[in-house]
Formats: structure tokens, sequence, C-alpha cells
């Protein structure tokens, strides 16, 4: 581990002198803020805090998530933690899992002109424009795939000069996904038969009314299914 | 500073793990037997750390061991204390309220919605900002035909250590695979083979492969999954972000009849008139208790707590916490947050300093987490890092080992991520974990439908108690919030429309504050806390 260090950040172009070994989301709270907005799960999984920043002597625009980057001297950052996207209105038991389905929603799903801008903002890593090629393509399984670990933070719709709606173009087309695409599961449609059929009405009555003496002893010697 | 890694020393122990790795491979270390179990527990649980807790001196828990932080919060004022506040005033009128956006509450947004209730969710943070959104591992639910409802059961009472409220935990498992048809319905990936099997693995505790996941983002799938579709009804459905309540609203019959919010952003407080009061704001690991680190979110503050105590809601099994085994213990950017028991689930073993296994990895959690500590504190065979913390090792290597190269990446990216950026390879190096404060046991005593003690007055997921007794199995938390979110917003839109309200009043927070006084109790917390104090102040 590299020493403990005193280093100066600029918050929204204010300086602050922070330890080097905090995170963004750190930073700010030792600077004094008392986080309202920009922050959420502080695990990096629910897209609250994201931020933009430029490091000292760089004049490219980098984007991170306030709990999973660590200061560097001389950064400059603000946080973005909202961003207007737009969302269009649907009941998913009323759409076909198609490519007009997507256009019809998301007619600028058309207009991407493959910049890339949109994989070079996202703080997760994912291929956004590969995403967003597929969607023109129509093909919603591998939008699904692609877009599975989004937190949905906004910042390739911020930086999109298409005016996309990346992330909530990629719910649809896991939602269409999981409801149609993926095939059902059958056993676990047999389960819920059975369970409203009454099926297993008895065995549960009779493990609820079972003795406590006979309920642990059940415990203690149940099997276990084997790797 | 650059990410570095482990370093040196850190090292030197990681070869051994390596070096014991094709022999443990091979090797299945003991279950403990339950008079093994009592015995760690009673010497080695945080729960069972007596100056952590007190006794209540007021309420309807009064003489309840409590956690020292929570304590201090439900015995605190009111912050509607010196506000004036016309409630005739009314700026929000409901069928149905919820308080809490997260998977219980816009679960049972939704069912309520079904049943023709107007809606109105509000959040303390954004609608998602949960400790839903964070569950990495899996939901359980018996659909294999090996399984069953009832075996399901044995698994909740059994973890629960014989605690758990019967007809609590029958709801849980018997709505269980109706849950995740549901939540199939509704577009949500669960990890399927190409037969539309469902993938299912074991957890702490589970006698059957139940376990079913969507990559380790199962909760987040699932919560926007919900979330998604809370928005596909903004006619029914209105919410309003970082709006918390503050107080609840009773009518001069003693019924519940909505809350008093304060809008964050602009200081102003608003009141809502409801029919039905949906109480679903989740845990309480914020508080770190006993000094613990968390896994929660940040607006994990035990609120719902706190207002539901206000009106003489009973608490149940409010003195147990769970602590998850598997908390990050290194780097230090990460302390704390959840590595998922879905990597002991897919085979990883823990191992001490001399790369030793020294238990079972799928012990219950409290039990796991026990293990660990008594091996850090009692034996001496943690791993000391540089920022002063200690853990035990998690051989993730192992899974790719067992199940093919790729497994890692494929079935954890989360993991992986959240480590790499803090240069950690969880593919090739384990990991350093120690237990960390991870769910609140207990909370507000609930019926099956989710109705409380006060007419009108519901409790759904983390915030309630009694389903999981003392102890919470893996899986069986994302299975509440639906299962309980569904019932409580099934129960209230099925009840709304015989209410009759009466005239509004807040006249339950000043008896609160005449008893604190008449308790003697002196006191500056005002409560519920809203958000953790984590800003430096001063100098």
């Amino acid at each position: 581990m590299a020493e403990l260090e005193m280093i100066p950040i600029y918050i929204m172009g204010k300086r602050y002198i922070v330890p080097n070994t905090l995170t963004i989301m750190g930073a700010l709270e030792y600077a004094g803020y008392t986080l309202i907005r920009g922050v959420g799960c502080r695990a990096a999984f629910c897209g609250a805090c994201s931020t933009v920043y430029r490091q000292e002597g760089d004049p490219k625009l980098y984007i991170g998530l306030a709990c999973g980057t660590l200061v560097q001297p001389g950064m400059y950052l603000t946080q973005i933690p909202f961003y207007p996207a737009d969302r269009a209105q649907y009941r998913l038991e009323e759409l076909p899992a198609t490519f007009a389905t997507l256009v019809r929603l998301y007619p600028q799903v058309l207009k991407c002109l493959g910049c890339g801008t949109c994989t070079k903002s996202c703080p997760q890593e994912l291929k956004v424009k590969d995403y967003m090629a597929a969607a023109m393509r129509g093909d919603i399984a591998r939008v699904a795939d692609l877009s599975f670990d989004c937190i949905m933070c906004g910042m390739c719709v911020s930086r999109c000069p298409a005016e996309e709606a990346q992330p909530n173009i990629a719910i649809l087309c896991r939602r269409l996904y999981g409801r149609y695409l993926a095939p059902k599961a059958q056993h676990l449609a047999q389960r819920v038969t059975e369970i409203d059929a009454g099926k297993h009405d008895e065995a549960l009555a009779k493990m609820k009314a079972m003795p406590d003496a006979e309920l642990r002893q059940a415990y203690n010697t149940r099997d276990i299914e084997p790797e | 500073m650059k990410p570095e890694g482990y370093t040196p020393s850190m090292r030197e122990s990681l070869d051994r793990v390596v070096a014991s790795r094709p022999a443990r491979l091979h090797e299945t270390w003991p279950m403990m037997s339950p008079a093994d179990k009592q015995e760690i527990l009673r010497k080695w649980h945080p729960d069972f750390i007596p100056e952590g807790m007190r006794e209540l001196r007021v309420g309807p828990n009064k003489g309840t061991r409590t956690p020292n932080e929570l304590a201090n919060l439900l015995e605190g004022h009111s912050r509607l204390r010196g506000v004036e506040l016309d409630l005739e005033q009314v700026d929000y009128e409901t069928d149905v309220l919820i308080i809490g956006g997260g998977g219980a509450g816009s679960a049972a947004a939704l069912l309520a919605c079904q049943h023709g209730a107007k809606v109105l969710m509000v959040t303390k943070l954004r609608h998602g900002d949960a400790n839903t959104m964070m569950a990495q591992g899996g939901i359980q639910a018996a659909d294999k035909e090996n399984d069953s409802p009832a075996q399901h059961y044995l698994d909740v009472v059994g973890g629960g250590h014989f605690s758990n409220d019967p007809g609590l935990a029958e709801a849980l498992v018997r709505d269980a695979p109706g849950v995740i048809q549901w939540l199939e319905g509704l577009g949500c990936m669960f990890d399927k083979q190409s037969d539309g099997t469902l993938i299912t693995i074991h957890g702490g505790g589970t006698s059957r492969k139940r376990m079913h996941s969507a990559r380790d983002y199962s909760g987040a799938e699932i919560m926007r999954t919900l979330r998604d579709e809370v928005r596909s009804y903004p006619d029914q459905i209105t919410v309003i972000e970082f709006a918390p309540a503050v107080e609840l609203l009773l009518d001069d019959k003693g019924q519940a009849a909505g809350a008093v919010l304060f809008n964050l952003e602009t200081g102003e407080h608003l009141v809502v008139r409801a029919r039905q009061t949906i109480m679903a704001t989740g845990g309480s690991g914020r508080l770190h208790y006993m000094g613990f680190a968390c896994t929660n979110h940040y607006g994990a503050t035990g609120d719902g707590l706190v207002m539901a105590y206000r009106i003489g809601a009973p608490l149940a099994f409010i003195d147990t916490m769970q602590y998850h085994p598997t908390g990050a213990a290194y780097p230090e950017q990460i302390v704390g947050l959840l590595v998922t028991e879905k990597v002991r689930g897919l085979g990883a073993q823990v191992c001490n300093i001399h790369g030793d296994q020294f238990v079972f990895p799928r012990e219950t959690r409290d039990v796991e987490a026990a293990a660990f500590i008594r091996e850090c504190k009692e034996r001496g065979n943690g791993i000391r890092t540089p920022s002063g913390f200690e853990g035990v090792w998690l051989d993730s290597p192992m899974i790719d080992i067992l199940h093919g190269p790729g497994t890692v990446e494929k079935e954890l990216p989360a993991m992986v991520r959240q480590f790499r950026r803090f240069g950690v390879d969880i593919v090739h190096d384990p990991m350093l974990v120690y237990p960390t404060l991870h769910y609140q046991n207990g909370g507000v005593a609930i019926k099956p439908d989710c109705n409380t003690s006060i007419p009108g007055f519901l409790v759904a997921g983390e915030a309630s108690g009694g389903v999981h007794g003392r102890n919470r199995l893996m899986g069986n938390s994302l299975l509440d919030v639906c299962v309980f979110g569904r019932r409580a917003g099934t129960t209230a839109g099925q009840q709304f429309g015989a209410v009759e309200l009466g005239k509004l009043t807040l006249a339950h927070v000043g008896a609160w504050e005449k008893q604190l006084a008449a308790a003697g109790i002196e006191t500056a917390v005002e409560s519920p806390l809203v958000l953790p104090d984590y800003a430096r102040h001063g100098r």
C-alpha cells in the first residue's frame, strides 16, 4: 500500500484537502457534505452517485461512481445525480416482443450514430454502443444480455449526441426478453398449480402443528441434497 | 493513489491458501452439531454482547432488550416538536399510502393498484434506493421436483432456531413459487437452462438447491423490474421521492390515517391523508450496531420502526440482527460491503491465515459469522490488513476449478467489478472477508395479511418482524419483500373501501412526549434519524 497522503481535490470548483485513500464519496463527506442526492447504496448497484471529473493536466472528461472511484490529486469533479432521460409509457403485457415495438416506443433508436460516446461514459464498462447496435437490428436478446449489468445511472444519456435513452431502451428489452423470449420454467408453473389446488396444504399444516421437539428432530435429521 | 492489491505479508498467507487448495478440493469440513452451534452463537455472535443492548423504558416493548443505537432512537423526541402544522390542510389525499420505495413498497403498490386503489408511494431517497437493489445472491422458492413448500418451511424455521411465527413462515414458503412466476411474467431475467428450467443452487442452511439468481444482480434485477412496472401505472400510482415520512397520523377513532412528510430538499412538511398506510421502510444497518460496518443502503436508518412504535405498534425480535459472514475486509474502500453468499454456494471454501479450513462454508449465517469471529478473536488465525482490519480468506478461485474457467466472471460480475475497481482480481486471488451488519431480523409485529395491532396500518418487508425469527436464511429476504409486499398491497386494496376516516390527529405525539417525561427520559435525540451522519464536522 502506498503511504497515506493528504491531497487537494476540487469539488465543483472548490478546493479541499482529503486523504488519498478515500473514494470520491468518502472525500465529499470528509469535506463536510451531508449527501442527499448523489448517494444511494454506496456499493455500486444503484447508479445514484455518478460523477464527472477531470484530472490535473488532462483535458479529458472521465465518469465514475463516487462510491467506486478513488480520489486522485488535483481531481476536479461534480456529481450528476439525476438525468431526465425519455421513458416511453407501456404495459408490458400488451407488447409484442418485436423490433417494431422498440421503434414505436423509442423511435430515436434508429438515430444512433454509433459514435461510442456511451460506451466510453459507462461507469460499469458496458458495451453500450454494441447493445444499441443490437437494438437497431431488433436483436432484443442481445440487448438484454449486453445491458444486464446496467445500473441505470444515465451517464450514457448525458453524453449522447443522438439523445438516446439507452438505460430505458435496455430495460424494455430485458423485460421483453424475460417475459416473452426466454423459455418458460415448466416446473415452476406446475408447482404453482399444485399449490393453488391445495396439494401442499396438508404437508404444511402438519409441519406447522408439529411439536417443537419433533420439529427439531426433523430439522436436524433432514437429508441434504448433494452438490 | 493507485489501487495495489494485496500486501507482501498478505501474499505470504495467500501462498498457503494456494498450496492447500488441491487437497481441500477433496475435503468437506463437517457441519456443526446443534449443541456446538448454540455454544458458538452464545460465545461469539454479536447479538450476545451484553453491553450492546439495553431495556426499553417506554412504549409497547417496555422492558425488551434492544440494541443501544436503536433504543436511543425509539426513545427519541418527535421531529415535529415545535413545528406548526395544520392537519386540515391536506396536501395529498389517497386510498393507500406506501412509505418506502424498495422491493416491498413497490410490490405493495402494484397489488394495491390491481385491487383498484389510488396509491401514493413516498420515499426518502429515490424509488428503488433500497437494500433490495443490493441483494446479490438470490431468492428462494421450492419449485423443483425434489423440493416442497414444507421442506422450505423446515429450513426456514430451523435456520430461525424454531422461533419464527409459524403463520408468517408458512406464508413465505407457500407464496414463494407464485412470486417467482409473477416476476418471470414481469420480465425478470432469472438464470435458466436452455429448456427454461430455473438454475438453482444451495445457500447457507438450505436442504435443497432452491436459490434462484439473476447473475449476481438478483436484487437489482427484481428492483428495477418492479420499479419499471410501477412506472407503467402513472395514473394510479404517484411516487414522491426525497420526501420521507417523519411521523404517522391517526384519526380520532384510533385508525392509521396517513403521515407527515418532510421534503428533504425544501424543508417543507406535507400532510398525507390515507385510508390505509403501509410501512415498507426496510432495515436499520446504518445504525452500525455494536460498531459494525454494514452492507446496507444509505437510507437504512430504521425510520419505520420509530414511527410505528410511536403509534403503539409492538416490535418483535428486535434484539436480533443478522451479521453476514462475508463482508469485504479489504481493500479499505469497500470494508463492510457485501460479498454474496453465492460465492460459497458455488463451492468456495473459507480458510484462515495458515490456508486451513475451519468451518463448513454453508452453515446458517449466524453460525458462520460467529465461526469467523472466533477464528480471528480467539484463535488468532485472522489475516491483518494495513488499515487495522482483520479477516479470513474466501477462496473464490476454487469456483473456476470446480465449474470451469470463466464461471466467476459469468456468475459474479458485480463482485469481480467491485474488487477490480480497487485492485483485487477475485478470479485468481481469494477475497478477505469478515462479518458485517446485514439485516434486521425483527421489526414491527405483523399478521400473515400484513395487518398490525393498529387498524389501517400494515407493514411489509425488512421493517416487519417474525417471518425469520432469530436468523434469516439467504434468499429469504428478496422473497420476503415480494411475498409480504404483495400481501400488504392486496390487504390494503381490499380494506380501504370500507374505511371511514375521522379527524386527523397527532395527539399520539403529544402523548409520547408525556410518556418520555414520565419515564424520566432526558434526551437530545430527535427521531426518526432519516439520514446517517457521515459528514466530518469541524477540524
